[in-house]
């Protein structure tokens, strides 16, 4: 298989191929010495040309985590085959902006309602969990173009709370 | 001297022990009630609101039964339907935990007239200690020191101003039934005073329906430390050394430790003293803290005594080699203390550091939800007082501790790097907790030279973070290709052995495999 990874912002290209139980490994052309074990559920074992790593994944609402040791990298991967992997990362700060729950709770107020103008980093709810009333702040300059979980809703973490343009 | 932990089976055997002990907690806490009750073999009665019945607690205790909805003034708060359970399932005694009614002198009082023990001090002494300003008044007649200031709430910000320029600036307004810093303001100067005064009024109104304000010298950078205390019915009364409060966020205490930096075994001793005569005016029994304000100078003082059990005792049991739950409940019994104060000795250091559901890269919000991986450490000099598990769903309804990581060792250096391993064995997947921050502190040269204050962790947090980002990159790169030939492979096995995406599970749609995820991606792209 090829694939191309992207690590915090950083691009390889790998090739892997298993037999039985070992595996064959190319990272950006280069040969790697590679033995990977799943020690359970989402832990991986892997050694590499000696070196013993445990990479821990962990995937929320929107990304895919891995930790090695302390470290935790943001992970995408992609077949280079298919098209759509070679048009991402396209224009981000134009458009409408979705602001998401980051935790469950229950939207406390409204702060900016609807139609009403806002900065960046102003706040347009606020939502309460674990008793801790917590801000949340609009990506963006524009307009809140629409508050979709209103005053005193329950919503999960990743739902959509309003939408600024 | 005599080792105060060896003669702990020493208790008097005159007394009955409880049979049936009915914990009026949730979490942690509760767990390390009913791991005592078992441990002394009693039933352990737990109690649970809608939302914990698959909480760690419920699942520990010889029993449980269910108290309300999720609001904790439905349930953990509602002493009506505790003392109904304490009732139904023939408890004889009930230990409340921290927080929720453990400092409720009415429930207190409630359990004597059920004929159940309330193990904690008498509704009296919580009485006294509830009310700062009335703890003050009891104190200030004892002759313990206390911060200059008012023992009566404020009537005016006249009078406010009036003892203001006595004591001098800064000062500091208080909620006489205050906590948790609220209803709290520092004021620098005259000019501040009235808004301020009104504003912790209102705040205190709000938080604990008593707007008694009063008004005390502000200590510049001072140290929280606090010393233990142990009472039992009979008049004897020893304290068991002290705990470094002083790391704290939002007036919330994150990291503790036994013995302090900076507290020497003659400091220990008048601080240690100071704190029996505290607990002798208050006629104090069981478990209670005395917490003291530490100036730059060591002078100390009086601050306010919790009667409870703390959060962070685990500290203390470490370096005295007693278990403090025990003997609350030995005291509840009308035991007598085992040991004298000059049995009391120091071993070696502890630090507890408490894991939050919250997110350090993101204002410390709460992150409950659910645990997907769970790794937790072991080894020398480690303790782990936890309430949660893997697959658990952290409810949003309470406090968000989930577990506290208690680190020991001959000496401090021992006991910090015995804690920065086991934080490095420590994984929660799912959500987010504060772990990463523990690193942050125990590593930091103030904190490892024991310059600590209350303002510690604040200028901490602002200073950039030491930068983390390794040359580890291309395993994770490696990684992510295996986990994607090995999702693919067992979505072909449909073994269920490799889940692709808990996100998913949790949205309660069905698992897809790692390919399914990529062509969806795709077909967005």
């Amino acid at each position: 298989m090829v694939y191309d990874v992207t690590i915090d912002g950083k691009d390889y290209r790998l090739e892997l191929e298993r037999a039985d139980a070992s595996w064959r490994c190319r990272l950006d052309g280069r040969e790697v010495q590679l033995d990977a074990v799943l020690a359970r559920r989402d832990v991986l074992s892997i050694l590499i040309g000696g070196t013993a790593y445990e990479i821990k994944r962990e995937c929320t609402p929107t990304d895919m985590h891995l930790w090695v040791g302390r470290v935790r990298y943001v992970a995408e991967l992609r077949d280079p085959r298919s098209l759509g992997s070679r048009k991402r990362a396209a224009a981000d700060d134009k458009g409408p902006k979705k602001l998401l729950a980051p935790m469950p709770g229950k939207v406390v107020r409204v702060l900016i309602g609807e139609r009403h103008p806002v900065d960046a980093g102003e706040s347009i709810l606020v939502v309460e969990a674990m008793k801790m009333q917590n801000e949340i702040k609009s990506p963006k300059k524009g307009t809140v173009q629409k508050i979709v979980a209103a005053e005193g809703s329950n919503v999960n973490a990743g739902d959509v709370l309003a939408i600024v343009e | 001297m005599r080792d105060a932990g060896r003669n702990h089976e020493s208790f008097s055997q005159l007394t009955v022990m409880f049979k049936k002990i009915l914990i009026a907690n949730r979490g942690e806490i509760a767990v390390r009630v009913i791991r005592a009750c078992r441990e002394l073999g009693i039933t352990s009665i737990a109690v649970y609101s809608d939302v914990d019945r698959a909480s760690l607690h419920v699942r520990k205790a010889d029993e449980a039964y269910h108290i309300g909805p999720p609001a904790a003034t439905e349930s953990y708060l509602n002493m009506a339907k505790i003392l109904d359970v304490a009732k139904r399932s023939g408890a004889d005694a009930i230990h409340p935990g921290y927080g929720f009614l453990s400092e409720n002198a009415k429930f207190a009082q409630a359990c004597a007239d059920a004929g159940v023990k309330f193990i904690g001090p008498s509704p009296a002494s919580m009485e006294m200690m509830g009310s700062k300003t009335r703890a003050r008044q009891e104190m200030e007649k004892a002759g313990v020191p206390f911060v200059p200031g008012t023992s009566r709430g404020l009537e005016s910000a006249a009078q406010g101003l009036q003892v203001a320029a006595k004591i001098g600036y800064p000062v500091m307004l208080k909620a006489a039934a205050g906590g948790g810093g609220k209803g709290m303001r520092l004021v620098h100067t005259p000019e501040e005073l009235k808004p301020a005064l009104e504003a912790a009024q209102s705040e205190a109104e709000r938080a604990f329906g008593d707007r008694e304000v009063y008004v005390e010298k502000a200590i510049v950078d001072p140290r929280h430390i606090e010393m233990q205390v142990l009472a039992d019915e009979h008049g004897n009364t020893v304290y068991l050394g002290e705990r470094e409060c002083s790391i704290q966020r939002r007036h919330q205490k994150v990291l503790e430790e036994s013995p302090s930096p900076i507290v020497d075994a003659e400091m220990r001793q008048r601080m240690g003293e100071v704190a029996v005569r505290v607990a002798k005016t208050a006629g104090y029994t069981n478990a209670g803290t005395v917490e003291f304000l530490v100036d730059q100078d060591r002078n100390f003082y009086f601050l306010e005594m919790n009667t409870r059990l703390q959060v962070e005792h685990p500290v203390t049991e470490l370096v005295v080699g007693l278990d403090l739950v025990h003997l609350q409940i030995r005291i509840a019994a009308g035991e007598k203390l085992p040991f004298a104060q000059d049995d009391i000795q120091i071993r070696g250091h502890a630090i507890e550091c408490r894991i939050y559901a919250e997110d350090p890269d993101n204002n410390y919000f709460p992150s409950p939800g659910k645990i997907t991986l769970l790794l937790s450490p072991s080894g020398p000099g480690i303790r782990r007082d936890s309430g949660m598990y893997e697959g658990w769903t952290v409810p949003i309804d309470y406090d968000p501790l989930l577990a506290k990581l208690i680190g020991y060792g001959t000496d401090r250096p021992q006991a910090i790097s015995r804690l920065v391993r086991a934080l490095h064995e420590y994984f929660v997947g799912g959500i987010k907790t504060n772990i990463s921050l523990f690193r942050r502190i125990l590593t930091d040269a103030d904190f490892q030279a024991g310059r600590l204050d209350t303002g510690y962790l604040d200028r901490l947090l602002k200073s950039k973070p030491p930068e983390e980002k390794g040359e580890d990159a291309t395993a994770a790169a490696i990684a992510a290709g295996i986990f994607a030939i090995l999702d693919a492979a067992s979505a072909i096995a449909g073994n269920g052995n490799s889940s692709p995406n808990p996100a998913n599970e949790m949205n309660g749609r069905t698992t897809v495999s790692g390919w399914k995820r990529t062509a969806r991606v795709e077909g967005l792209g």
